[in-house]
């Protein structure tokens, strides 16, 4: 049987690698912000912790348990923010949204290895793997901002 | 049963290009020709309410309605359709007993005893009971193999258990627990059983008489049946001490300005308009198991889950939770594959045209027990076959390849 083409635009290379050797991954120390999140239907949990000054984020960094999507997505999204401001990070989180959701979306950022993630939008059932790290620092970002 | 499989009309369709291998049951089952005729003939010629009408359709449809409360106390040999009540459900049917028997006869104190294994449906209820009356919930531990022994029952009860809640076939293990022998060590100290047949009920026989069990509950869904329907079965002694947790229409006897008194049972736990067609439903599923026959379809499913469990330990790092012993176990086998995480399993299997359960199973505690926090699960019925299992078995090898070797 061979491969499926549908299945190698969800896994992705580049998501794999980062399944793999996820970046960032670990637990920021002192003064940050910390926000634990899970998806109460298959049990993935995320734990984000982000180092905010003056209204940057200055460093994140990731823990958590889930699948290769849930997992990947994290890890970019954690190397996107950094240096970001906050109001671009929320945009971030917006823009991530709308590629979930297949529409269009603006390409005033880089996004990085995060565009490798635009797959999973034919893949219902692993939308909310893939949001999960978004929603959770957009909880954190609100909560210092 | 290839006979029996074309009676499924959604088995017959391709899924991602491939047959459809459907191995999700113990989630939700199939539904024959049979059930669904029987539905639609309803809604088409009988569709009226119930104990109301004088009129024919009324009569028709309380007849039918009846009648199905009629086969299931034969199904699961009850003494009287007085102890038959029609539940949304297993979870309602368990929620309905910790709010009406529970609030009632649980003081500060008192212990609630249940296992690891329950599904959430089965915990809560009595969790958050516990909670309300200051009770003591307590577990009763699990062997390496995800049983229960009789020895740890007979610890975990005291004179101080009031109430043993516990699942008769376990959604994620497999284990079937000997709920005939539980029920003896918790009626010595006094306590009630309440028994969560959800995944029992549609795979093997249940005699509650035999079982001496004092509440058990089970859905239609899962066995053939409409979804939205399920059986509270009840002592008739315990349910007529029991208020009703539901006021309004059916339940009524006579209704003045300060005082109301209810209908006899069962009728006094069914307020409002029930899930007609979907109990004269689960009636045609009982008799569609019932002329299959229990004894076969469980006889069927052992030898599934006998096959599957050593065709699934000749893949390379598949990891099997539960019993090994085949006997011991319901239609279902819990896995995890190493190096691919179960979601992704799912969707691996999912392109390739067959579908099973991937997350924690509604079962938290378990799963933390286990100490994993998702695995896949593949579940069978009578309408599976050792292809079924060979595709399934070709699919972790093809999932295990793709994210292994080509990543």
């Amino acid at each position: 049987m061979s491969f499926n083409n549908n299945l190698d635009q969800l896994y992705r290379s580049v998501i794999m690698d980062h399944y793999k050797k996820p970046r960032n991954k670990g637990s920021l120390d002192g003064e940050s912000v910390t926000i634990d999140m899970n998806n109460p239907t298959c049990g993935d949990r995320i734990h984000l912790t982000l180092k905010i000054n003056d209204g940057i984020v200055e460093d994140a960094k990731f823990d958590g348990e889930g699948c290769s999507i849930s997992m990947s997505s994290a890890s970019m999204m954690t190397e996107v923010i950094k240096g970001k401001k906050l109001e671009e990070a929320l945009e971030l989180a917006q823009i991530f949204s709308k590629m979930m959701l297949g529409e269009d979306y603006t390409d005033k950022y880089d996004l990085g290895d995060v565009e490798a993630l635009q797959g999973v939008s034919k893949f219902p059932a692993r939308i909310k793997c893939a949001t999960l790290a978004w929603k959770a620092m957009e909880k954190g970002v609100n909560e210092q901002k | 049963m290839n006979e029996i499989r074309k009676q499924f009309p959604v088995l017959n369709q391709e899924v991602n290009g491939h047959p459809l291998v459907y191995l999700d049951s113990a989630a939700t089952s199939q539904k024959p020709i049979q059930v669904l005729e029987t539905v639609k003939r309803y809604y088409e010629f009988d569709n009226s309410n119930v104990h109301r009408g004088v009129h024919t359709l009324g009569n028709r449809a309380t007849d039918s309605y009846e009648g199905a409360r009629e086969k299931i106390r034969k199904f699961i040999n009850a003494k009287s359709t007085k102890e038959i009540i029609y539940t949304r459900g297993t979870t309602t049917s368990l929620n309905t007993v910790a709010a009406a028997y529970g609030r009632m006869n649980i003081k500060e104190g008192d212990e609630i005893v249940i296992s690891y294994m329950e599904h959430h449906s089965n915990l809560i209820p009595w969790q958050q009971l516990a909670k309300e009356k200051g009770a003591v919930l307590k577990y009763f531990e699990l062997e390496q193999d995800g049983t229960i022994t009789l020895d740890t029952v007979r610890k975990t009860i005291t004179d101080k258990t009031k109430i043993v809640a516990i699942t008769m076939a376990s959604n994620v293990l497999g284990t079937i627990n000997p709920i005939k022998e539980i029920a003896e060590i918790a009626h010595a100290a006094g306590a009630v059983i309440v028994v969560d047949a959800a995944q029992a009920a549609p795979h093997m026989k249940i005699d509650v008489q035999d079982l001496d069990c004092d509440f058990l509950g089970f859905s239609g869904h899962k066995m053939c049946g409409p979804t939205g329907i399920g059986v509270l079965y009840g002592k008739q002694a315990l349910l007529e001490d029991m208020e009703p947790i539901e006021f309004g229409g059916e339940m009524i006897d006579f209704v003045d300005l300060h005082e109301s008194t209810w209908k006899e049972l069962p009728w006094k736990f069914e307020g409002g308009t029930p899930n007609i067609a979907g109990a004269i439903g689960l009636g045609a599923a009982i008799d569609f198991l019932t002329e299959i026959g229990m004894d076969k379809i469980a006889e069927h499913e052992h030898s599934l889950v006998e096959y599957a469990l050593s065709e699934m330990e000749k893949v390379e790092g598949v990891s099997i939770y539960g019993p090994r012993d085949p006997q011991k176990r319901c239609g279902l086998i819990t896995f995890n594959i190493d190096g691919v995480h179960p979601h992704d399993l799912a969707t691996v299997l999912d392109m390739n045209g067959i579908a099973v359960r991937a997350g924690h199973h509604c079962a938290q505690p378990l799963m933390k027990w286990l100490q994993c926090t998702a695995t896949a699960r593949a579940s069978f019925y009578m309408y599976n076959t050792k292809e079924d299992i060979d595709r399934l078995v070709e699919g972790l090898r093809i999932a295990k390849e793709y994210f292994n070797d080509v990543f």
